[in-house]
């Protein structure tokens, strides 16, 4: 790891939060080739990383990566046109040769950030001709800008698989000719499911970031929240996406009461519920009622109804944990998985007592997707510790701290592990 | 762009198809075929022999080997193709898909490489 300078920084940050854009930007001046777009972007990065660094950061430093960018890709364009009269055509903004204009580069920023654009390189990343796991990793690699390794922990593989997995994807777009455009809207429903996954994804990226000091990755959520509400508008009777849209509102209107002044994790029933957004739980719980309009509800709308009985309670006593422990009952029949007969177990020792949820849990054990991950440990210290068994909560809470990649559910299991071995202090 | 669309479907369920049923599956590719040439997508299109005429070539450490039947032993063989034009992959799918052995076979989608384009 090189050391943190303001220059690297200031790239970061603005390369996390203009992602999509500056990839709408650059995917559509080559025509959906997302290799010269993004080798153009990373080019752009290094330069960025140099020239920031000896004079400054720019003032406007989205404007100046879109400028390098474009010039890089010109540039390159110009180069191979000189060899091979079949080098692809840029679009035309790219084709002048002089450099653009502050004001032809607000126009490029403005196009990109129109719905459109980015649906259509959502669309691309999202094509059913790529395996979904390609699709979610292409979809956080090029529109949410995470890093290979920071997916490759979100999708549970090693981070080799998961580059190996990014570029063939890449190479599937340009090679076999998937279409850089949204899809007409009669093919559009059998291209949700796919979208709606990678969304969600993004969104959780969002919100619970898997690796580093930052919990709460705001932007990514505003940007799955604002996607989902785009994907809604197109398919509004689609229950699913209306489902997922309530769901990411309900989630997100919690979001700032998740990390404290410190950046710690506050556990659901420790969050001030004062400061939960009105605005967003109100819109949330709309959405949920418009998607339960619509026929038998599939496990986003099912997970909507969770976060919905977790937006009701005005104080985390007055939760309805039965009523969630049945949801989750519910969901693990519409979509079974681990996680969710995880969470349900939880609910279950919310509802019951600790013993209930333990016995939940312990067939997880078997769970090969689970394995690498710090969730069956740290939900099992939690439990063991609420019927004082010490020394097993302990070395639950022990086995979490080696998997767990983000600092802030670090400290809680530290903290717990703390109260496991001196229970009197 | 073309896109070379190879049919795949279960050798012993094509023979099995005799009388009138074959003869309106074979109507069905007629009417295909007419379509996708009045839409100027069509290139090239012709069905093969079975696999049981088929030999696969290899040819490892400067050695020739040729082998009696087809490349890989699947539930499936490759019966025929079309070789079309599309404007990109969704218009070569949606092509794929009207293909009568769609509904109880397998196409798969090829792009043909373009050497002129490749660097």
């Amino acid at each position: 790891m090189p050391p943190p300078s303001p220059a690297a920084d200031a790239l970061t940050r603005t390369l996390r939060e203009h992602h999509a854009t500056l990839m709408a930007a650059l995917g559509r001046a080559t025509r959906g080739d997302l290799i010269l777009a993004e080798d153009a972007l990373q080019q752009t990065a290094l330069a960025a990383l140099e020239q920031w660094g000896d004079q400054g950061v720019p003032d406007r430093p989205v404007h100046w990566l879109l400028r390098v960018g474009r010039n890089k890709l010109h540039d390159r364009h110009r180069r191979s046109a000189t060899h091979d009269r079949h080098a692809p055509a840029l679009t035309d903004q790219l084709d002048q040769p002089q450099a653009p204009s502050e004001q032809a580069l607000a126009q490029m920023l403005d196009d990109a950030t129109i719905p459109d654009e980015r649906l259509r390189l959502l669309c691309a990343c999202c094509h059913p001709a790529l395996a979904l796991e390609a699709r979610v990793a292409l979809t956080l690699r090029v529109v949410g800008g995470l890093t290979t390794d920071e997916i490759a922990r979100l999708c549970l593989v090693e981070p080799p698989t998961m580059a190996q997995r990014i570029v063939r994807a890449k190479r599937k777009i340009r090679d076999a000719g998937v279409p850089y455009a949204v899809p007409p809207i009669a093919e559009l429903p059998a291209r949700v499911a796919g979208v709606m996954h990678v969304l969600y994804l993004i969104f959780t990226e969002g919100y619970a970031a898997s690796g580093g000091d930052r919990q709460v990755r705001g932007e990514l959520c505003t940007e799955a929240v604002r996607l989902g509400a785009i994907l809604a508008d197109l398919l509004p009777t689609d229950g699913e996406v209306l489902g997922l849209l309530s769901l990411m509102l309900l989630q997100d209107a919690r979001r700032h009461t998740r990390t404290d002044a410190d950046g710690g994790l506050v556990l659901l029933e420790d969050q001030d519920r004062q400061r939960w957004s009105r605005r967003k739980i109100v819109a949330g719980m709309d959405t949920l009622g418009a998607a339960l309009k619509c026929g038998p509800p599939g496990p986003y709308t099912l997970q909507a109804a969770i976060a919905s009985v977790h937006a009701r309670a005005l104080r985390a006593s007055d939760t309805d944990w039965h009523e969630i422990a049945l949801l989750y009952d519910i969901l693990d029949k519409a979509s079974p998985s681990p996680i969710v007969r995880l969470n349900g177990a939880v609910a279950w020792a919310m509802a019951e007592g600790p013993a209930s949820g333990l016995r939940r849990l312990d067939p997880l054990d078997t769970e090969p997707s689970l394995h690498r991950s710090h969730l069956l440990p740290a939900a099992r210290s939690a439990l063991l510790l609420q019927m004082n068994r010490h020394a097993e909560a302990a070395a639950a809470c022990q086995e979490a701290l080696e998997r767990v990649g983000n600092a802030p559910e670090r400290r809680l299991l530290e903290a717990r592990l703390q109260q496991c071995l001196y229970p009197g202090s | 762009m073309q896109y070379l669309l190879l049919i795949y479907e279960n050798e012993a369920k094509r023979e099995a198809r005799v009388g009138e049923e074959q003869a309106a599956y074979m109507a069905g590719y007629h009417q295909f075929t007419k379509d996708i040439i009045a839409a100027g997508a069509f290139r090239a299109g012709d069905a093969l022999h079975p696999t049981s005429t088929a030999t696969s070539v290899r040819v490892r450490d400067g050695e020739t080997l040729v082998t009696d039947g087809p490349f890989a032993e699947t539930r499936e063989q490759l019966g025929g193709y079309y070789l079309v034009e599309a404007e990109d992959l969704d218009q070569a799918i949606d092509i794929a898909r009207r293909i009568p052995t769609a509904s109880c076979g397998t196409i798969e989608v090829r792009p043909i490489m373009d050497y002129a384009k490749a660097t």
